[in-house]
């Protein structure tokens, strides 16, 4: 572990570097965001394709995620449509895994001599990625700070060899390690830097913007035709032949197809955040999304990535 | 002897599994033993989070030798027989002996199966065990094949002599038996072997272990209640969350803690439920102000500052719960109960019955119509039902589905919406179960019996009947509450009646929906069916406006499945009913000689009829009046079945011969009068007072009469007087079906 960081730690940023050094001395590679609009960490290729098939497997990256339905104006003290999300994930799942994550815990300067760490039940399933897994949500102090689980199947596929994820909402983790009570009031970089931010700074304005626009703005016809869209481009993308005739390779365009999977979810959060979803609809939207990754998931495991 | 010691110790065992998990265990493992022949004194199974641990004391160390005695062939039976049973005993000719009886010599194999030593036993069992536990869900970790609740980190499993402990060697898919476990996740300190169950036991308390429940729990309690009560507070009982808590602890912690201000104005049955739901706290009241003003947590550990830092990390996220809740409350305060209900169009209630919306329409008319019969006002009868399901788009209720009705009362209040109206968005439910208190707001009564009358009749016209254990709609818990709401608020209503329009409507909207039409030439058949249905009535609701088709055949078949479907459901609730009356002490018999008079759909008519007849047949009187009418009866059915014909003439007095006869035709008289003026004004006493009257002159004719005269004229007109007792009792009940 980087010996920079000693004590507690005194920005949100600082949180996210200590936990970056963390994973990555225990072997993981340290990956980007990805780059498209998300619900979760779990929508990162990184997680959802390679935690099928054979191959070993082990990163952590910081991923943005949107959630359009919590939006609260920047008004509730931790409830955001926008805010950051840190994942981890480790196929096969190691032995130790719940001590490296609360390896990670003291990492990040939580005491674990004052505080009380609870694993209570909390099975995961994510019916637009056809996966449910087994595991906790982790509590501290009652406070939910992550979220485990072992993948028993994503895509409609088995997880064989079992992957481990850990995942936590960073602001939430953050505030908590902090000592803030307000969001918008945490130190986003050093407070005793020439220009300090806090959260608010950098996100108070997005955040009712983005709620505006969530709840009453977006283009409810344009979401849709963008959903349909995607929808069509990933099915287009999946049926291509393997071949292809420029260069002659076998190329399976599974990540291409799978952004399309990922757009087409977003495009579902924004529309129910528009309340234009009925119940009914609901159900069906979220299997028109399962189906599409679903189909990445079968092509995945085709490709050189998803076998041995 | 021996004792087992077993631990299976793994990562967090979900608190709801452990229980059953622990008791599964110790069935799992002590029958494999025993049907090994490896008996045993006791046993019992414990779990915490991270273990379930089996203690078997008095196991026997090796299975006993068995000695089995198979008798083969005779020894000159054929050669390919003899082989067939070597093969089969595994034996070969020399190990045979030779037996005599009365046809010759014989073959017969000894077979010795010598015993196992328990140790080898325990290995297998264990490991069928875990290969085939029966968690409600469970999963593969690693790369490994076993499944489990949660991976499996260790299992110890040691056989304790008095010389000393040794290890159950065994190796299930990598994890290799051993005499080690770990104590509490953060107040222990490594590895430690143990040697007994009273070891282990005592060596986790040291290591921040209470391994039995049932002690965490009351630690809990006991804790818990002393703090509140340190305060002059109460802590509000919930089992279900006791149980809960003590299987989410090793090592049990209990905190209390303030709720802040801004909360109180929250009603206390969302604090309660919040904090419940979200955080496993338990709620606790000032007793002065009735207030949910503290909460109590339970953290799994103690530190050195006391708890301080984790009552105030809790307290922070309760902060932040109830900001939450109090968010959905305002929200939902902001929007009107109407707009509510109008979200329900977008809600499926049933994909053969419809949304929402158009559910709680069928129930408004409906309240409307029944609200005349139990004394509510029409008007606000319809508005209670119009928004008493409004609530069920609120955000409070999307994210606390239990408070459905609770909230609505709520917003109802926060709206200005008279009492009655408010009181039934909660009570239209009820009542829930045989015990639930029974409403008796007219309001509320009338929108609780248009609800249930609605769910049944919509049901039974889709044909979704509950069969056997199956009631996925809880139809039999909504008939019981139509039955208790109308008997405890004493409501006269014709429930065929209401179930014949009813579920015609429903086929009617689901005709219309199909093709279009209207149904014609339908009164004919539809008086067929049961005399008791308003016809008019019907014809009004059921056309309303539209011309008729012409498809008769259609026509009828239709009417029928309408009136087969209504007499069916009638016949559940008579069955229900019969249910309900047999734990208030009336008899099936009794019931079925009410069931068959007329007007058996109203049932407190029904009822009141069973009782006064119950409380009869008890009496002296009863019992001999019943003696007495099987007695006619049976001379009736033997006289009228040997001469051919019916004796259902009037009897005429002047053929009387004996006083007894005379006195018998001026009691009839006289109690057949009393009884139908008892019976206009339905009072049912007075109508077997009447009957009672009949006891003395009906027992001196039989003992000075002699039925069967031998004129014919006598004996003919005494067969009618016996018809005529029995014409007049049926007046009050079908004597018939009564046992006695």
């Amino acid at each position: 572990m980087n010996t920079e960081f000693a004590g507690k730690p005194t920005s949100f940023q600082e949180i996210i570097l200590r936990l970056q050094n963390y994973w990555a001395s225990k072997g993981c590679a340290i990956l980007q965001p990805y780059d498209m609009e998300v619900g979760a960490g779990t929508f990162h290729p990184a997680t959802t394709l390679r935690c099928l098939g054979p191959k070993p497997w082990a990163a952590a990256y910081v991923q943005p995620s949107r959630r359009p339905t919590d939006g609260r104006y920047g008004d509730n003290p931790n409830r955001l449509q926008h805010f950051y999300q840190y994942q981890v994930i480790i196929k096969p799942s190691p032995p130790d895994l719940q001590a490296l994550y609360l390896g990670s815990l003291e990492a990040i300067g939580i005491d674990m001599d004052l505080h009380d760490i609870r694993f209570v039940e909390d099975d995961w399933e994510s019916p637009t990625l056809g996966a449910w897994g087994l595991g906790w949500e982790v509590w501290c102090d009652g406070m939910e700070v992550s979220q485990f689980t072992y993948f028993q199947q994503v895509g409609g596929q088995d997880c064989n060899p079992v992957s481990g994820e850990l995942t936590c909402g960073l602001e939430r983790l953050a505030m908590y390690v902090l000592g803030v009570d307000h969001v918008m009031d945490m130190p986003f970089n050093d407070p005793q830097s020439p220009t300090h931010l806090s959260y608010g700074d950098i996100f108070l304005q997005t955040e009712q913007e983005y709620s505006r626009w969530n709840f009453d703005v977006a283009d409810a016809d344009k979401l849709l035709k963008s959903f349909e869209d995607a929808e069509a481009e990933c099915a287009r993308i999946l049926a291509a032949p393997i071949t292809d005739p420029k260069t002659g390779r076998d190329i399976i365009m599974v990540h291409p197809a799978y952004d399309q999977a990922i757009k087409a979810s977003h495009m579902f959060n924004l529309l129910d955040a528009r309340g234009v979803i009925s119940v009914t609809e609901r159900q069906a939207y979220i299997g028109r999304v399962r189906a599409l990754t679903k189909s990445c998931a079968d092509a995945f495991i085709q490709t050189k990535a998803g076998t041995l | 002897m021996a004792d087992l010691l077993l631990e299976i110790f793994s990562e967090e065992i979900p608190a709801r599994m452990q229980k059953r998990a622990a008791a599964d265990l110790k069935k799992l493992v002590t029958d494999g033993m025993v049907e090994a022949g490896i008996t045993y004194e006791s046993a019992a199974a414990f779990a915490t989070p991270r273990r379930l641990c089996l203690s078997v004391v008095g196991v026997l160390e090796e299975s006993p030798t068995l000695r089995e005695e198979r008798k083969g062939p005779r020894v000159d039976a054929p050669e390919k027989a003899i082989a067939g049973f070597l093969r089969g005993a595994g034996l070969t000719l020399d190990d045979l002996t030779v037996r005599d009886d009365k046809k010759g010599q014989f073959y017969v194999a000894v077979i010795e199966k010598p015993g196992r030593m328990a140790s080898d036993v325990i290995g297998e069992v264990v490991e069928a065990t875990i290969r085939r536990f029966p968690w409600p869900k469970s999963m593969r970790w690693g790369a490994g094949t076993l499944r489990w609740v949660r991976p499996i980190h260790s299992i110890l499993s040691i056989l304790s002599k008095e010389e000393g402990a040794e290890i159950v060697p065994f190796d299930i898919d990598g994890i290799v038996s051993g005499d080690t476990t770990e104590g509490h996740r953060f107040m222990g300190s490594g590895r430690f072997s143990v040697t007994s169950f009273e070891d282990y036991e005592a060596k986790l308390k040291a290591a921040g272990v209470i391994l039995n429940a049932e002690d965490r729990a009351e630690t809990i309690w006991a804790d818990a209640t002393n703090l509140a009560f340190a305060q002059g507070f109460e802590v509000v009982e919930d089992a279900g969350l006791l149980a809960e808590v003590a299987g989410l602890v090793e090592w049990p912690v209990v905190l209390i803690g303030d709720i802040a201000e801004d909360f109180m104005g929250l009603p206390p049955e969302v604090l309660q439920t919040s904090m419940r739901e979200h955080q496993k706290f338990f709620s606790v009241r000032n007793p002065k102000s009735g207030r949910i003003e503290k909460f109590i947590t339970v953290a799994n550990r103690e530190t050195a500052d006391h708890g301080a830092t984790i009552l105030a990390g809790n307290q922070k996220v309760l902060f932040a719960r109830l900001s939450d809740a109090k968010f959905f409350w305002e929200n939902d305060l902001r929007v009107s109960l109407d707009d509510m209900a109008a979200k329900l169009k977008n809600v499926t209630f049933h994909n053969k019955l419809g949304t929402q919306a158009e559910r709680i329409s069928r129930i408004t008319a409906l309240a409307r119509e029944i609200a005349p019969m139990v004394g509510a006002d029409a008007d606000m009868a319809e508005q209670a039902a119009k928004i008493a399901k409004a609530d069920l788009s609120s955000e409070m209720v999307y994210e606390f589905p239990e408070l459905q009705g609770l909230m609505g009362r709520y917003y109802a209040q926060a709206a200005g919406l008279p009492q009655e109206v408010a009181n039934a968005c909660e009570l239209h439910y009820s009542p829930l179960g045989p015990s639930d208190v029974v409403p008796s707001e007219p309001v509320s009564v009338a929108v609780a019996l248009a609800d249930k009358i609605d769910t049944l009749t919509g049901f039974w016209a889709i044909d979704e009947k509950p069969t056997g254990s199956k009631d996925p709609f809880a139809l039999r818990r909504a008939a019981l509450g139509v039955i208790r709401l109308i008997l405890d608020n004493e409501v006269r209503v014709s429930l065929s009646e209401i179930f014949m329009r009813r579920i015609a409507r429903y086929e009617g909207e689901r005709l219309g929906r199909k093709t279009g039409e209207v149904i014609t030439e339908f009164s004919a058949v539809l008086e067929n069916l049961d005399a008791s249905v308003n016809v008019e009535k019907f014809r009004e609701d059921y056309f309303n406006d539209k011309r008729p088709n012409q498809n008769s055949e259609a026509t009828r078949s239709l009417l029928e499945s309408i009136g087969e479907k209504k007499v069916n459901l009638l016949a559940f609730f008579h069955d229900r009913l019969k249910v309900y009356l047999k734990v208030q002490g009336v008899t099936h018999d009794v019931i079925d000689a009410c069931l068959a008079m007329p007007n058996n759909d109203d049932l407190t008519l029904l009822v009141n009829r069973a009782n006064a007849l119950q409380a009869f047949v008890k009496t002296d009187d009863g019992e001999n009046l019943l003696q007495g009418y099987k007695r006619a009866n049976n001379i009736l059915a033997a006289e009228e079945k040997k001469d051919g014909v019916s004796y259902e003439g009037e009897p005429e007095l002047k053929f009387a011969e004996a006083d007894a006869e005379k006195a018998l035709f001026a009691a009839l008289d006289v109690e057949e009068k009393a009884i139908s003026t008892a019976i206009e004004t339905e009072d049912f006493a007075a109508a077997m007072a009447a009957l009672a009257n009949l006891r003395a002159p009906i027992d001196a004719f039989f003992d000075g009469v002699q039925v069967n005269a031998e004129a014919q004229i006598v004996r003919r007109n005494r067969l009618c007087l016996l018809n005529r007792i029995r014409v007049v009792m049926h007046k009050v009940a079908i004597f018939s079906a009564l046992n006695g």
